[in-house]
């Protein structure tokens, strides 16, 4: 491999990548790549095999189908394990699992074992500086907070310099508010480093906040990678779509091209005449409006809370038994009860072909149907 | 090390991974064989037993199943209702008095309270013949008082059913405190004050909650003291109160009987297996106590006047009568007998108790860290299944281990030395029952779960992600069972070693019908100075296993006070 090669090859690969346990399957078909320095985010449902993934690719799993490779170098096939200490990669556990019985110091300089003892002490003290640890240096682990915890592992891992840092949940076990701060804290830390990245999170916002590209997965698979606004604006798939963010639901038949809704017609390009459609509404485009007196549909507000930034309107429309959602900029605040219009947004529907007697429900599953079992 | 690692319980162990894919799972490998070959082999003598229950009962066993067997079983079962109910009472009491009071020294008594442990049933029993007897001080001292001769006064027999019973309850207990008192602590107080601001007065809630939620507790302590009982020889047999234990050693030595031995040794099973079920129940029940993860310190009430001297001599009784008085007295015979008790030959007794505790705990812990190991690598139901079977041995009596060390090996021995003798023209001897490994294996079968739990409860502390993280740090398999797995383990191997030498030190029946000819240790010397009414000369090896009995008893008071989670943290 050359070195031209090692600077263009992505930081992380996966071509085919299949996996089960006890022969059900739990990862198919895996294709991503990771470039160098990028931050990946891999978002899905408890469940769907993220963090599988993210352990074959540190080799703490045997890989049984497809192949992993690292800077172009193949490290994981199903006739190849590179060990996972030979992949020089960071990894954070979602249970931290920091070394009950080292300082915290010492739990920075384990992975430094081959420099001089003077060394390894300076490298890994420079580390918790860094992340504002250095008071701690002394202490044992179980003597700090859970996000001082966190940090020491984020410590840990980056000690040794590695050119690629998987996360796992990293930031499920804290509170919001530390929560936020980390996010910050390691993301900074990432990017000044020009560290590549994978982290695994269940949670959307987390997973747009952080990366620069998504990956969400679906029972096993990848059902759509992209940019967070390419994937909030473009879902390829009513799962995607309300997986990244809250929507309402309607059903309705293509005819002229659109859709009809309680709300007004949505145009729906690419289904043929006649089709049943679902659209999926985000509610920042149910626009809610002062009343007027020939406006269709009539609509009343049950409530309406301000949310900070934003302020969350329930409505009852005329055809519509369920109430909707509007998101509106915060100084909108209509009185309970008040009559109001409702205008949609096209920009924020989506629209899906709806299967034929399909029931609502499955139409969130994912595009592709789930992979029988290999034989 | 929580109270758990002394005793098996249902201890869940977080593995290392997960199971490797469909195609690899049944390939037979090391750790897989190695624990069923270990699990094979341990419960060999059992089977040896059990086995011979399908070979035609001979003459002897219809003699003995017409005359003693009902006898033993009644006594047994007398014995057992017995230090069943004493141990009940005597350990839940001091259990409830420390846990949720405070009064006079209420602090030295959690763990005075453990004391009694330390004593060998037996060597209590000795005591208290001693102390109690016509030619002892008590009657002595009341004669002279009185001025009464022997026709004049009666006090009960010591050496009797109620005796036995009295004794083992005294040194039996601690098991129901331990397990009690940890029932009662790992009791979320959130239980106790709902159930306040639900109408119920302390009293009722110590009956109607704290009570029921640590039933389970208490039971498993008094399946566990029950077994120590069914266990004894010592006592029973120096109080002449027949049991199955004594009923296997005469049928063995007396009557020269194996098959007999080993069917009432397999008779005795039945009840041990009883108790096993009853205790591994418990223990199942034991484990799902506490609903909310949020723990303060129990509130403890102050106790004054009155109230506070009368649980101060609740605490006191037990540990005075199960500690304090025998010890004093054990001292002071140890004291006027030392010119001659004290000679080369005691340093050779102690000496062998101290070789033969130290092997065993060594290879014990080293058996029980592979098969945690093996548990670790392999998540597989089948080699927890033959760990579990491995450890099964704590609840079999040691002369019913003994016999079957001696039915499984004995012919091997014999085939062996046979072998030699025609092929090199000298003999071998007994390589295994003939030697002292022969007693070695037994106590490996009779204590392996000591270890094997704490070796559970330590691994428990190693999570699967502190494999992953130390890998993915650059280290080798071999570099983390250094630098990660022996640091976190070593303090909870050393203790198990610790309570298997303790417990070898103590143990009487298998090492008296598995000994090599003429190798004597403390207990055996304590043993046979008893039989030979030498009750004061058995005094000063019976103190020092009491005294070296004494370190993990300290252990195991420290253990139980840190199992409460966050207790030290308010």
């Amino acid at each position: 491999m050359s070195l031209d090669a090692a600077m263009t090859a992505p930081a992380l690969e996966f071509r085919g990548v299949g996996h089960a346990y006890d022969g059900v399957p739990v990862l198919s078909d895996i294709d991503l790549a990771v470039a160098p320095g990028e931050v990946l985010s891999l978002v899905g449902p408890s469940g769907c095999g993220k963090s599988t993934l993210l352990r074959l690719a540190a080799g703490l799993e045997p890989l049984s189908i497809g192949s992993i490779l690292i800077e172009g170098r193949i490290v994981s096939d199903p006739r190849t394990q590179v060990p996972p200490e030979d992949r020089r990669l960071g990894f954070v556990f979602q249970d931290i699992a920091l070394f009950p019985h080292l300082t915290v110091v010492d739990n920075v300089a384990f992975g430094l074992r081959r420099r001089a003892a003077p060394e390894r002490r300076r490298r890994a003290l420079a580390a918790l500086e860094q992340l504002g640890l250095a008071r701690f240096a002394e202490a044992y682990p179980h003597t700090l907070s859970g996000g001082q915890q966190q940090r020491v592992a984020l410590a840990r891992a980056l000690a040794p310099d590695p050119k690629l840092m998987l996360l796992d949940e990293p930031f499920s076990g804290l509170d919001a508010r530390l929560r936020d701060r980390l996010r910050d804290e390691t993301l900074d830390l990432l990017k000044a480093r020009g560290v590549a990245a994978v982290i695994v999170t269940h949670d959307p916002e987390e997973a747009m906040r952080m990366g620069d590209r998504l990956a969400v997965m679906s029972e096993g698979r990848i059902v759509q990678c992209g940019t967070p606004a390419e994937l909030y604006r473009r879902p390829a798939s009513p799962f995607v779509a309300s997986f990244l963010g809250e929507v309402e639901r309607f059903e309705g038949v293509v005819q002229d091209g659109h859709v009809a809704t309680p709300l007004g017609r949505i145009p729906a390009p690419g289904l043929s005449q006649g089709a049943a459609a679902l659209v999926l509404i985000r509610p920042e485009g149910v626009v809610v409006g002062e009343a007027l007196a020939d406006a269709m549909p009539q609509a009343r507000v049950i409530d309406a809370r301000l949310l900070g930034r934003t302020s969350l309107i329930r409505i009852a429309v005329d055809g519509v038994a369920a109430p909707l959602h509007s998101r509106m900029p915060g100084d909108v605040l209509p009185e309970p009860g008040a009559a109001v219009s409702v205008r949609l947004d096209c920009r924020r529907a989506h629209v899906f072909p709806l299967a034929q007697g399909a029931l609502s429900d499955d139409a969130a599953a994912p595009p592709r149907s789930p992979a029988p079992d290999r034989p | 090390m929580a109270e758990q690692g002394f005793f098996p319980g249902p201890e869940a162990i977080e593995r290392a991974g997960s199971a490797l894919p469909a195609r690899r799972r049944f390939r037979l490998d090391l750790w897989t064989l190695g624990p069923f070959a270990l699990a094979g082999l341990i419960a060999l003598p059992v089977l040896a037993v059990l086995a011979q229950l399908v070979l035609p009962a001979g003459e002897v066993w219809r003699h003995l199943a017409e005359t003693v067997l009902g006898r033993y079983v009644l006594n047994s079962l007398l014995l057992g209702a017995g230090v069943g109910f004493g141990t009940a009472f005597l350990g839940v009491t001091a259990a409830w008095l420390v846990t949720f009071y405070r009064f006079p020294g209420s602090r030295i008594w959690e763990w005075a309270l453990l004391l009694p442990l330390t004593m060998p049933a037996y060597v209590i029993a000795y005591t208290y013949t001693g102390l109690l007897d016509y030619a002892g001080p008590v009657q002595s001292t009341l004669r002279d008082a009185f001025g009464w001769t022997r026709d004049d006064y009666w006090l009960p027999p010591v050496r009797s059913m109620p005796g036995a019973i009295m004794m083992l309850v005294l040194v039996l207990y601690p098991y129901v405190y331990m397990l009690a008192r940890a029932s009662f602590l790992s009791q979320s107080v959130c239980a106790i004050e709902a159930s306040r601001t639900l109408g119920y007065g302390p009293w009722r809630t110590f009956a109607r909650v704290t009570l029921p939620l640590a039933r389970p507790g208490i039971i498993a302590g008094v399946s566990l003291a029950l077994m120590e009982t069914l266990n004894d020889f010592g006592t029973v047999s120096y109080f002449a109160v027949d049991t199955f234990t004594t009923g296997i050693y005469r049928a063995w030595f007396g009557m020269g009987e194996p098959v007999a031995a080993a069917q009432l040794g397999a008779t005795l099973l039945i009840f041990v297996a009883a108790l096993l079920l009853i205790e591994r129940r418990s223990r199942g029940a034991a484990r799902y106590h506490h609903t909310t993860g949020r723990y303060r310190t129990l509130p403890t009430r102050p106790l004054g006047g009155l109230a506070g001297i009368i649980a101060a001599a609740a605490c006191l009784l037990p540990v005075g009568l199960g500690f304090l008085l025998p010890v004093a007295v054990l001292g002071n015979w140890a004291i006027e007998t030392w010119d001659y008790v004290i000679d080369a030959r005691f340093f050779m007794f102690a000496g062998n108790s101290f070789v033969l505790a130290a092997i065993s705990a060594a290879v014990a812990v080293a058996v029980a860290l592979v098969l945690a190991y093996a548990q670790r690598r392999k998540a597989d139901p089948m080699v927890s299944w033959a760990v579990r079977l491995a450890s099964m041995g704590y609840a079999i009596p040691g002369a019913v281990i003994a016999v079957g060390v001696l039915l499984a090996f004995g012919a091997f021995d014999n085939a062996i030395d046979g072998w030699a003798r025609s092929t090199f023209g000298v003999g071998t001897g007994l390589i295994v029952t003939g030697s002292i490994a022969g007693l070695v294996f037994a106590y490996l079968v009779r204590f392996l779960a000591i270890p094997v739990n704490a070796a559970d409860a330590g691994f428990a502390r190693v999570t699967a992600s502190m494999d992953g993280a130390a890998r993915t740090l650059g280290e080798r398999p071999g570099g983390v069972l250094r630098r990660v797995h022996a640091p976190l383990l070593a303090g909870s191997a050393l203790t198990a070693g610790l309570l298997v030498f303790v417990d070898v030190m103590k143990e009487l029946p298998a090492t008296l019908i598995l000994r090599p000819f003429n190798f004597d240790t403390l207990a055996i010397r304590a043993y046979q100075m008893a039989s030979d009414e030498r009750l004061r000369d058995a005094a000063a090896p019976g103190l020092l296993i009491v005294l070296v009995g004494i370190v993990p008893v300290i252990l195991l008071s420290r253990a139980i006070a840190r199992s409460r989670p966050g207790q030290f943290r308010e």
